[in-house]
């Protein structure tokens, strides 16, 4: 039987003991009416091997794609020893460290996670990690609500320049408990929330301004002048950040004269595969005076008996196991594995190593969108600075070019047009350090070919004003 | 054990993993960029695999040690499922490659959609919620939007038992409810006459556990769904349980219109030192227009997601992408390997290994918190007369047993039972390992008689000793600083 | 048995109050409550200026295992906290009934005392608890 040991004897054995006849009789608590039958749309067991050639046959089947894609989850080198290490079975099948005495190792390794996340970020405290960068970002709009004690508004402004599944998750999480979410429209030309515009909130009651950085197109957005507003407004100021961005970019707590009031972002680009999406893991980080406000759990150093160092969970009473109904958060299961890889990896490349990460991908991807736009009608979106991503303009339908590209092999960026129908036929590139000059030229031909074959003269889209 | 950023030394470059650089940042002006490289360690690759390697050495875990914690369900962990949702083809999947580059991921998915249907008797899964405490969640919106859509807003109060997990009443709240607790009988059982008092116009639907988190089946669950439906409330299941029932009754014949799985509990994914897990739900007939999004359904031979588009009354979605989809393919290799004829025997063993040793604890003078019950896949023991007559109390109790070499038990949970210790051995143990731990909680009931100081000071033989957790909440220390130590 | 001074005021809930005489009276928890809670690491206090009810929350006292809400005993304003708690939450521990008050409201009207329990009441609801 798989994964299960006990020999007949033994069973024999165990149900003298009990003082049973058979196994069905511990069950006699159950009313008999209610007994399922036999789950027959449940197929019979495999061996390992069958379910093998299954899963290899299936993950074959996918492909190896060139990926251009980037949109919140990029396709980085993840060094070998990340995962060896994190799959070992003393991190892989460890339970949250509630014995502490039992849990240094992930006690430690989470104290130490913490500590560069703040150094990466230059916020005071950060917690052991939260589901994702969206969810991530919702826990921080409540947290703001709570923690903003100047404002008792229940609204936050959230530019539309976020990513969309962001800006979708928020308001799944959020919009039972009364919050309100105000879309701040970009700046057709820049791709970004001008800070000038925000000139006619002013006066209004906000708890939070939610700043990203890059936005969803690449596009770097005046952090210093949009945390500055929302301090000068009663707002707290809400960073969503890229972490390896993080390694050449200004941190969230030097934004503007105070620093941001919450940090928080996607952990993916640390380590952890595209993996079709997760798991990945969300950080939060925020200044000192808001951590009891901050969900999630938080490992500190104390003292053993014996005077030496060890680490154990803190603030447990803002969590749900002891506050409950008034808890900051439901959440107890978190993203501990992807942490441990991220902290792993943090410590191989060390901050020069993330930063030439950061590097290689803004490279990759200036060199990427050179080459596109020297195809007749393709051209960037928006004339800001970007980080390693780039919304550009085609001069043909997207969905036609996007499928022909698959067909070769390669994943030809985002169709921008299902979350932004005002910006036309446009898609948004990524080429991060993985992606080979032989790939980039293979997009670049297929491209032009295919824009070719769609009789692609520019098309006479006139930017909207929105 | 010195921190990692301890062992840095400035300018030590060992980075092979990273492109060559130098930096340049085209288009970037100098006002947004950062001033110096961040803080981060700077070590040897030698120095990283030896360092995480001796911390992981400091860790109880499944593969190492016996871990019975109550309502976690530490079974083993699969190394085969471990491998195969590793292959390239899906940790290079992104995630918004197209269906056509997708097919073989979305058939897992797919096909998981339908197993745990199946086995948990539901109309039909999501499996987008990336725990058990975000299955709640969505759980609980789910109640509400069917609520909402039929203009019955009156219904503002979720009634949790008193014996639940602290994220059902955070749920609740979550989704914008009022909580109202509900008592337990002295069997372990709902008060059934408290129940019917506080349901009403005002009820929108009950959170259960079943088998309750007391390690005891809720028997009269027949009669709680007929009075909460009566009422027009709606019934939830925690299915942090589900281990025990697992192809012995489903909770959609039990009557539950929407429940949450914990795959890293009864689908054997790993707990990671705290997650990732993933949280499916299931619904019956009436909710399944708001399942959270994305779902992935079969047209032809071919599989695709459905999105806002196809479900418009969705209660939307809970994650950037499609949830924790690594942790996903991990419990459907799981699954395929238990077939029909395994998710029987998970329950089977997991309940023999659960009566066997509250027999054997009960021989050895331990008493059960409810000895007229049939213990479930776990059962709690009260340390209530040890506490009071040798002043040792299930810390105590606890601490020691890592010294034996055993995980704890959950300890002080549920709350309503003093001095408790809930314990879920699990089908994957063996019984001279049930035997072994049943002889280090006889050994230290004696060692608490003769010698207490020694289980009151434990453990002894860890990385550690006790930790000051009043000190670590007075004197927060949550991060290293450069010169902080 | 905690001590239960007898020229106090109580609460069911555990809170005592001390009439200081001029339309004023500090509030703080019991020694009783502060033993069922265990060393406190954390003392959240209302805002100077704002108005509390009878009965409703409005501080919250933290030790590492469990977290406590706090119950206005009267109606009125509050006119001091005890910021010293921030630092030292372990007064409440040492002193319960002196150093470790929480705060001091200005009633709105002065009869509300007397509905609150004197030492000999308390006790036996103290009493209570333990069975």
């Amino acid at each position: 039987m798989p994964f299960i040991p006990h020999t007949e004897e033994e069973v024999r054995e165990m149900l003298e003991a009990i003082g049973v006849q058979a196994i069905d009789d511990l069950f006699d608590e159950i009313p008999e009416e209610l007994r399922c039958g036999g789950l027959e749309a449940v197929p019979t067991g495999m061996s390992e091997m069958e379910v093998g050639q299954l899963m290899h046959r299936r993950a074959r089947q996918d492909g190896h794609a060139a990926c251009f894609i980037g949109a919140g989850a990029y396709d980085h080198h993840v060094p070998a020893a990340v995962w060896q290490l994190a799959t070992r079975g003393e991190f892989y099948t460890a339970y949250t460290p509630y014995q502490a005495e039992a849990s240094q190792g992930t006690l430690q390794l989470l104290y130490e996670y913490q500590s560069m996340m703040t150094a990466l970020t230059a916020m005071d405290v950060s917690n052991a990690s939260l589901y994702d960068g969206a969810s991530a970002l919702a826990e921080a709009v409540l947290m703001a609500v709570r923690a903003n004690r100047k404002s008792k508004s229940r609204r936050v402004l959230l530019p539309r320049s976020l990513h969309p599944a962001y800006r979708r998750v928020v308001h799944t999480i959020v919009h039972n408990q009364d919050i309100e979410l105000v879309e701040l429209p970009f700046d057709s030309s820049g791709g970004h929330t001008d800070p000038a515009l925000l000139a006619s909130y002013a006066g209004q009651d906000f708890a939070a301004l939610v700043i990203p950085q890059p936005n969803f197109f690449g596009v770097l957005e005046e952090v210093d002048a949009l945390t500055d507003w929302a301090h000068a407004n009663g707002a707290l100021a809400i960073a969503v950040v890229n972490p390896v961005a993080l390694a050449v970019l200004k941190p969230p707590g030097e934004w503007g004269r105070a620093g941001v009031d919450i940090c928080c972002g996607d952990g993916q680009p640390l380590g952890a595969p595209l993996s079709s999406g997760g798991p990945y893991f969300g950080f939060l980080c925020c200044r000192q005076s808001h951590v009891r406000q901050m969900p999630g759990r938080i490992i500190g150093r104390t003292l053993d008996l014996d005077g030496n160092t060890g680490y154990s969970l803190t603030l447990q009473a803002r969590e749900q196991h002891i506050r409950r109904s008034k808890a900051t958060s439901n959440i107890c299961t978190n993203q501990g594995l992807m942490v441990t890889a991220a902290t792993i990896h943090m410590a191989l490349l060390g901050g020069e190593g993330l930063a030439r990460v950061a590097g290689a991908c803004h490279e990759n991807t200036a060199g990427l969108v050179r080459r596109l736009c020297a195809i007749p009608g393709v051209e960037p979106l928006f004339d800001r600075p970007v980080f390693h991503e780039r919304a550009l303009r085609l001069p043909v339908p997207v969905k036609g070019v996007l499928r022909s590209l698959a067909a070769h092999n390669l994943l030809g960026g985002l169709d921008l047009s299902r979350d932004y129908p005002e910006l036309g036929d446009a898609i948004l590139v990524c080429a991060t350090e993985k992606r080979t000059d032989e790939e980039m030229t293979a997009f670049a031909e297929k491209l032009e070919r295919v824009i070719g074959l769609q009789g692609g003269a520019p098309c006479q889209l006139q930017p909207k004003e929105w | 054990m010195a921190l990692i950023q301890e062992q840095s030394r400035p300018g030590r470059r060992a980075v092979a993993q990273a492109p060559a650089g130098p930096v340049r940042l085209e288009g970037i002006p100098a006002a947004m960029r950062r001033q110096a490289p961040p803080a981060l360690p700077e070590v040897s690759e030698m120095q990283v695999v030896r360092h995480y390697t001796r911390l992981s050495q400091k860790n109880f875990s499944i593969d190492t040690q016996f871990y019975p914690l109550g309502s976690c369900t530490m079974k083993y962990n699969p190394r085969g499922a471990n491998e195969l949702a590793m292959l390239p083809g899906f940790l290079g999947r992104h995630p918004e490659a197209p269906d056509g580059h997708s097919q073989g991921f979305l058939a897992c998915m797919h096909d998981l959609q339908e197993i745990l249907r199946e086995v948990t008797g539901m109309c039909a899964v999501s499996l987008s919620p990336m725990a058990g405490a975000q299955g709640e969640f969505a759980g609980v919106a789910m109640i509400r939007a069917y609520h909402r859509s039929r203009g019955d807003d009156a219904r503002q109060e979720i009634l949790v038992p008193d014996a639940a997990h602290g994220t059902n009443p955070a749920s609740a709240v979550m989704c914008g409810y009022r909580v109202r607790e509900i008592p337990t009988g002295d069997d372990g059982d709902i008060d059934l006459e408290a129940l019917q008092a506080v349901l009403g116009p005002h009820t929108a639907g009950i959170m259960l556990t079943n088998p309750s988190t007391l390690g005891v089946f809720e028997r009269h669950i027949g009669d709680i769904a007929g009075m909460v439906h009566d009422a027009g409330g709606l019934l939830y299941y925690d299915g942090a349980n589900l281990n025990a029932i697992l192809g012995k009754v489903r909770p959609g014949d039990m009557g539950f219109d929407v429940i949450h799985m914990n795959l890293h509990k009864t689908f054997s994914t790993p707990h990671g030192g705290g997650g990732p897990g993933a949280g499916p739900v299931g619904v019956s007939e009436r909710l399944e227009p708001f399942l959270p999004l994305p779902l992935v359904v079969r047209e032809g031979e071919e599989y695709r997601w459905l999105t806002e588009e196809d479900r418009p009354h969705s209660i939307g979605r809970l994650s950037a992408f499609a949830g924790n989809a690594g942790v996903l393919l991990r419990a459907y290799v799981y699954a395929r390997m238990l077939g029909r004829e395994g998710m029987s025997r998970v329950a089977d063993y997991s309940t023999l290994n659960a009566n066997y040793m509250l027999k054997r604890l009960q021989e050895a003078g331990f008493d059960p918190a409810y000895p007229d019950r049939r213990a479930t896949h776990e059962f709690i023991v009260t340390l209530r007369r040890q506490a009071r007559e040798l002043g040792v109390n299930t810390m105590d109790f606890a601490k020691r047993l890592l010294d034996f070499g055993f995980h704890a038990p959950t300890t002080y949970f549920p709350l309503l039972v003093p001095e408790c210790l809930l314990i879920e051995p699990t089908e994957t143990e063996d019984k001279a390992t049930l035997d072994a731990f049943v002889a280090a909680m006889a050994r230290i009931q004696e060692e608490a008689e003769r010698e207490p100081d020694k289980v009151k000071g434990a453990p002894w033989s860890l990385p550690v000793r006790r930790l000051d957790d009043v000190r670590a909440a007075r004197e927060l220390d949550l991060a290293w600083r450069p010169h902080s130590s | 048995m905690s001590n239960v001074p007898s020229e106090l005021k109580y609460t069911n809930s555990h809170e005592w109050v001390r009439d200081e005489g001029d339309g004023t009276v500090t509030v703080g928890i019991t020694e009783h409550a502060q033993e069922l809670l265990g060393d406190l690491v954390f003392v959240e206090l209302p805002e100077t200026g704002s108005e509390v009810a009878a009965g409703s929350e409005c501080a919250v006292v933290e030790s590492v295992k469990a977290a406590s809400d706090v119950y206005s005993p009267v109606t009125g304003e509050v006119v001091a906290v005890n910021e010293a708690l921030a630092d030292a939450p372990e007064k409440v521990n040492e002193d319960a009934f002196g150093e470790g008050w929480l705060f001091r409201v200005k009633l709105a009207d002065p009869a509300q005392l007397d509905g609150l329990l004197d030492a000999g009441a308390y006790q036996a609801v103290m009493e209570a608890d333990e069975h």
